[in-house]
């Protein structure tokens, strides 16, 4: 394990000084260390994805644990929670064991596996909730992301039962039968290219019911990938009551609209589709001011051939580990909306909170896990498939110039990424 | 033009063109001998993912009758119904020597992902994608509008101040789509009428009036009144209550026939549901077009191949 000295960094809360990291813990100095010239580079905590398809076991043609972790740590991520609809779904202890324990063997990352709410994502029945909450991979968080849990008692139960374990159910808000077929926003342009409405209506509907379930029996509730500015305002109402849920913005819903699809490139096909203009500015300001408490990516890797076909035959879903941290500060921080330190606080310390992931409270502190990104804001390049470093190039920048560049991650201690570059060979103690 | 994929992309100049030079083409149809050699040496693949007898006919005519040879590949019985994806059909018919590729798909954009893919460099004609476009069958239409309206004295002539009246499952439609940007396009003023349930999310952006009541429209005397297809898979998914409701209040019947001005026109792209959208009484009458239609749009797509494959200007 290397000891480093980082040099003249700027800290989220502004100050510019060094740091010092020995034994996987920031010190108050350390000599022998190899120094990182962190000469007007951003600080930043290491980055927590509340939302990340890791897609392995079972779809390990679209991404591995091991690329989505080399993905997430070329973005500055040092903590990702894989999403459940693996095949097998991470419906029992046995599989969440397996994904966190290739994320330990990695290393690139901390590998927090998410539970399936329901077994196989069927909406049907409860699954091992507590056998996994229990497991060596201690799973705090479940979700049937991809699906909406829409059984509205399912939905109340599974929010009541995950108490029991200090959990949280992060909800994948669709209502699936508005949205049978859906394949865009429902509005002028989908009326216009002929490609089914996916309402915001099915969206808000979904959020308003949960929060009033979170309301009724006590518990918290996480809304996954916000998209429309009306789901906005029914958060905002819920947190007004004091009613315990928390929301995720992804990095494409701050910076994208609908406008993409009209050329049918099936790289802009999401779920949530991407919204209207009005929709990304209310996100945005939502972002700002705590209505929506995080950024998450909801890194989705698809096979070339899963894009590569008409619009209503293509997967849903883009990459996002890589680009998060860029369009984060093109959508938020150039605008002058978010600091640093909120984009901190969004990308770290709020979805470590939310995900119960320990060592994220309070970074450069002496003490801590050294967890840590140093980010070059002023850089600027145009986004190309070299950016990427999982397996799957599904990604809506390329060709887009974006501004920043993730220069050093250390993950617990550990350089994973050095000069931009991915570090190969991880010298772990 | 290199490929024809919407109407919305059509100047008025260039859809002024088009109908123009298939006026060439339907006079040279009146001839003993139908054959221009435009095309020779030129092979055309009609590329249908979706069944539809009448549009392959139709091109197919248009053109072997530029003396193209013409090849058809039907998606049923094919190897794409063995999951072969478009990217290799498409490799496949560039390998073969494709020159324009007249493709019919179910899904909505198809035929612009086909053009812009760089699978294949052939012109690419939509003859009809999903729910999206029908280009073809929006020129036709217009063709046959114009022909009526102005006769003889059609050529250089679009159809400013011409009211058309769209009625039925707007939502679902293509021809819908391509007939209001071309109409609006030409200087045509549209309406539509449908339940509400059949009308688009947004429709209010769209450049025509709308509304929901069949014998107001009827009573404001169009000149034009196009009745679409009611397809069946609708009846069960909520749409409207019943066929027998539908037909009640969006059906075009005897009665309403006989409230329709004398020189107003009555269209149908067909296939028709006699006795649903329209009665047989107003497909089969004087003011009907739906054959001329039919030979319209040989002369049409005549027009549309020779401007992608013959290169620019008539």
């Amino acid at each position: 394990m290397t000891t480093f000295h980082v040099k003249g960094a700027t800290l989220p809360d502004g100050t510019r000084r060094d740091f010092f990291v020995e034994n996987g813990v920031f010190v108050d100095s350390a000599s022998n260390a190899t120094v990182l010239d962190a000469d007007g580079l951003q600080a930043l905590p290491g980055l927590v994805d509340l939302h990340t398809h890791l897609r392995e076991p079972g779809f390990e043609q679209s991404e591995t644990v091991l690329t989505g972790s080399r993905a997430a740590a070329s973005g500055g991520f040092t903590a990702v929670f894989a999403m459940a609809n693996t095949s097998p779904v991470s419906d029992t202890a046995g599989v969440v064991e397996q994904v966190k324990a290739l994320g330990d063997a990695h290393g690139y990352v901390t590998v927090r596996p998410i539970g399936a709410v329901t077994v196989g994502l069927e909406g049907q029945r409860l699954s091992e909730i507590g056998a996994m909450a229990q497991s060596r991979a201690q799973v705090r968080v479940f979700s049937d992301d991809g699906k909406c849990v829409s059984d509205a008692l399912l939905m109340r139960r599974a929010l009541e039962y995950v108490k029991t374990f200090g959990g949280v159910i992060a909800q994948h808000s669709q209502e699936p039968r508005l949205t049978e077929g859906a394949q865009m926003n429902e509005g002028a342009l989908s009326g216009e290219l002929g490609l089914a409405g996916w309402p915001a209506v099915a969206e808000e509907a979904i959020i308003a019911r949960d929060v009033l379930l979170a309301q009724h029996v006590g518990a918290r509730l996480h809304v996954c990938h916000v998209s429309t500015a009306g789901s906005v305002d029914v958060i905002r109402w819920a947190k007004a009551r004091g009613i315990d849920v928390t929301a995720e913005v992804t990095p494409h819903h701050l910076l994208l609209t609908e406008q993409l699809a009209s050329g049918y490139d099936s790289r802009f096909k999401v779920n949530p589709p991407l919204r209207r203009d009005d929709d990304v500015q209310a996100l945005r300001e939502a972002l700002a001011d705590g209505t929506i408490d995080i950024v998450a990516t909801d890194h989705a890797p698809h096979p070339l051939e899963a894009k590569e076909c008409a619009w209503d035959e293509a997967a849903f879903g883009m990459v996002g580990l890589e680009s998060a941290l860029s369009v984060v500060q093109a959508a938020v921080v150039d605008t002058g909306l978010l600091s640093f330190a909120d984009v901190a606080r969004v990308l770290s310390g709020a979805p470590a909170r939310i995900g119960l992931l320990d060592g994220y409270g309070a970074p450069f502190t002496v003490g801590a896990p050294a967890n840590f990104t140093l980010y070059d804001p002023a850089a600027r390049s145009v986004f190309g498939v070299e950016h990427l470093h999982g397996k799957s190039v599904n990604s809506p920048y390329l060709g887009r110039e974006l501004p920043g560049r993730v220069v050093a991650t250390v993950h617990g201690g550990v350089a994973t990424v050095l000069e931009g570059l991915l570090v190969e060979e991880l010298a772990r103690g | 033009m290199k490929h024809l994929l919407s109407t919305k992309d059509l100047s008025r100049d260039e859809a002024v063109q088009i109908l123009d030079l298939a006026e060439d083409m339907a006079q040279a149809g009146t001839r003993e001998v139908k054959k221009l050699p435009a095309l020779r040496g030129r092979t055309v693949v009609n590329l249908f993912f979706e069944d539809s007898t009448r549009t392959k006919i139709s091109f197919e005519a248009a053109a072997k009758r530029l003396s193209a040879d013409v090849i058809n590949f039907t998606a049923k019985g094919s190897s794409v119904s063995k999951g072969e994806s478009l990217k290799d059909t498409a490799q496949t018919l560039a390998a073969i020597g494709a020159d324009g590729v007249v493709i019919r798909h179910h899904s909505s954009g198809a035929p612009r992902v086909l053009a812009q893919s760089g699978w294949i460099d052939a012109g690419v004609v939509n003859a009809g994608d999903g729910t999206h476009e029908h280009p073809t069958q929006g020129l036709l239409d217009a063709f046959t509008m114009r022909k009526r309206l102005h006769g003889d004295a059609s050529r250089g002539r679009a159809l400013d101040g011409v009211t058309v009246t769209i009625v039925g499952d707007i939502l679902h439609s293509r021809v819908a789509r391509s007939n209001v940007w071309l109409l609006e396009t030409l200087g045509a003023e549209v309406t539509l009428v449908a339940p509400a349930t059949l009308l688009p999310v947004g429709v209010d952006t769209w450049p025509v009036a709308v509304g929901y009541d069949l014998d107001a429209a009827v009573a404001a005397k169009p000149d034009v009144l196009m009745m679409l297809r009611i397809q069946s898979e609708r009846m069960n998914a909520a749409f409207f209550p019943t066929a027998r409701e539908y037909s009640r209040q969006w059906g075009f019947d005897d009665e309403r026939l006989a409230r329709l001005p004398a020189a107003s026109l009555v269209m149908h792209p067909g296939p028709m549901n006699r006795g649903l959208e329209i009665s047989s009484g107003a497909a089969d009458s004087a003011r009907s077009t739906i054959i001329e239609q039919v030979a319209n749009g040989v002369s049409i797509r005549m027009a549309v191949l020779y401007l992608l494959l013959a290169g620019g200007a008539a």
